[in-house]
């Protein structure tokens, strides 16, 4: 039996088609998959993400405890409360667990959000680490979380707040967020696009929601979610990178954090060893310059014989064309060949993001 | 409840078969099928002159959800392919029996084995169980 969010009732009412998604009963979308990505492109859509985790920690030793755990370095972000920093969990042998946020909100508190299929062993994995540190690790159950993205999420999101927490969110920096009245509202997403990311109780959530509805926000599926993603070029975990992969051949380099040297978080000793040894391969975009859809697992034929594989692909709706993201030979081209059932057809190799802002990359 | 015109042939892989009359049948996929994939957003038709035996893959139609197979309902000859669908490939969301059509065969078979309207209709009703 699958798990209901707060809001399974709304997404009925809004005639969601609903999908096994880690576990969860999601919206896959409400009708149109295309429509809902061009609206969250053009004006504000909603995502019901409360299948996520939200995770609370407290104690003397947080901040210790994150340095040593996360490949990025929560001392980027403890000037600063509220602000967010992305980075990656790594195992012992500088592989991925996971990718999160972790918001700074005091130097004994921090709230991070990981992935819903991995929530298991993600805990797993802190507690087992936790040891001796003084910190205590607590799941917010009673929270759901919202997304509102779109050029016109924020102004759209804070019509339904009171003036004095409207005020408050529209201050909000990219990338920060804050205890807001009954919310935690954060200027963050998954999509490209500007807007927040609403964490709110349970009890309170599905009158969120249609405040939202009536203001002119459009519900978003689980669909549109991974094309606007990918067309940010933002990675999916479990697809782009995962425990077989390390973040220096999944586009994560720049979430690692070398310096301070002193700093021994957890996978540093491997991703060194990897670095020494020279990284192999690399992570790319790809657009399609043929007809046709690119697809996870389809096959990258390089010049010098090497191939590479499409770690996720879709047909753009922004540009509307195939593009996908890439695991490739490092010496790749400008272009390359994919293989396509019983064709090669020819690739453009890019940067990997696509489109922000509603505005193409390429 | 999709709509399942009276006149024409099914398969229970959810494609429609329309008789010319003249020794040619006109293929297409049903409303039910079109509904289940979601946007199209691609069609790789079959080529000019191709013989297919029932059941072979024929055409290739991509949603944004992923890619799905349409078999030959019939054995025969590729005569004509609608090659707007290379432009617009959404007609077949929006018109899956008249402008999505995909492809004519010249028959090479009768069509006696494949479904009517109400057989179809059967069929769809015990998948959605």
């Amino acid at each position: 039996m699958s798990q209901r969010t707060a809001l399974y009732k709304k997404h009925q009412e809004s005639d969601a088609k609903l999908v096994d998604f880690a576990g969860w009963d999601m919206p896959i979308h409400y009708g149109s998959q295309l429509n809902e990505h061009k609206q969250v492109r053009a004006d504000a859509g909603m995502f019901d993400v409360s299948h996520m985790v939200i995770l609370d920690l407290e104690g003397d030793d947080a901040k210790a405890f994150l340095q040593h755990l996360l490949a990025n370095d929560v001392e980027k972000i403890s000037q600063q409360t509220g602000k967010a920093l992305y980075s990656c969990m790594l195992n012992h042998d500088g592989k991925v667990i996971d990718d999160l946020i972790v918001y700074y909100l005091a130097d004994n508190f921090y709230r991070i959000v990981v992935n819903a299929g991995t929530r298991a062993k993600d805990i797993a994995w802190m507690q087992q680490q936790l040891g001796d540190y003084q910190a205590t690790l607590t799941e917010r159950e009673d929270w759901s979380m919202i997304a509102v993205q779109g050029p016109n999420a924020r102004d759209k999101a804070c019509s339904v707040l009171s003036t004095d927490e409207a005020e408050q969110a529209k201050a909000l920096k990219i990338f920060v967020g804050a205890s807001i009245g009954d919310y935690f509202i954060a200027r963050t997403g998954y999509t490209g696009e500007d807007g927040f990311e609403i964490m709110v109780n349970n009890q309170q959530v599905a009158e969120l929601w249609d405040q939202l509805l009536a203001a002119g926000v459009k519900p978003i599926g689980l669909g549109a979610r991974d094309t606007l993603r990918l067309e940010a070029g933002m990675n999916l975990y479990g697809t782009d990178m995962d425990e077989t992969t390390s973040p220096l051949i999944s586009g994560l380099t720049w979430t690692v954090a070398w310096q301070p040297k002193s700093r021994d978080f957890i996978g540093r000793a491997a991703l060194e060893q990897e670095k020494a040894e020279g990284v192999q391969q690399k992570f790319v975009g790809l657009v399609l310059e043929d007809r046709g859809v690119l697809r996870g697992h389809q096959t990258v034929i390089t010049a010098t014989g090497v191939e590479g594989k499409i770690t996720s692909g879709t047909f753009s709706p922004s540009l509307g064309r195939a593009i996908a993201l890439a695991r490739v030979p490092a010496d790749i081209g400008d272009t390359c060949k994919v293989a396509i059932r019983n064709r090669h057809l020819t690739a453009k190799v890019v940067k990997p993001q696509f489109v922000r802002h509603g505005k193409s990359c390429l | 409840m999709s709509n399942i015109p009276s006149e024409l042939k099914y398969t229970s892989s959810h494609e429609w078969v329309r008789d010319n009359g003249n020794g040619t049948v006109t293929i297409g996929i049903t409303d039910h099928a079109q509904a289940a994939l979601g946007d199209i957003v691609f069609v790789e038709l079959p080529e000019m002159g191709n013989e297919y035996e029932q059941g072979d893959e024929c055409t290739v139609i991509e949603s944004v959800k992923a890619a799905s197979d349409v078999y030959c309902p019939i054995a025969g000859v590729v005569v004509e392919i609608n090659e707007n669908l290379e432009d617009e490939p959404e007609v077949i969301n929006s018109d899956a029996y008249m402008e999505g059509w995909i492809f004519t065969l010249e028959m090479t078979e009768s069509l006696d084995h494949l479904m009517n309207a109400e057989a179809y209709a059967a069929a769809c009703a015990d998948d959605a169980h």
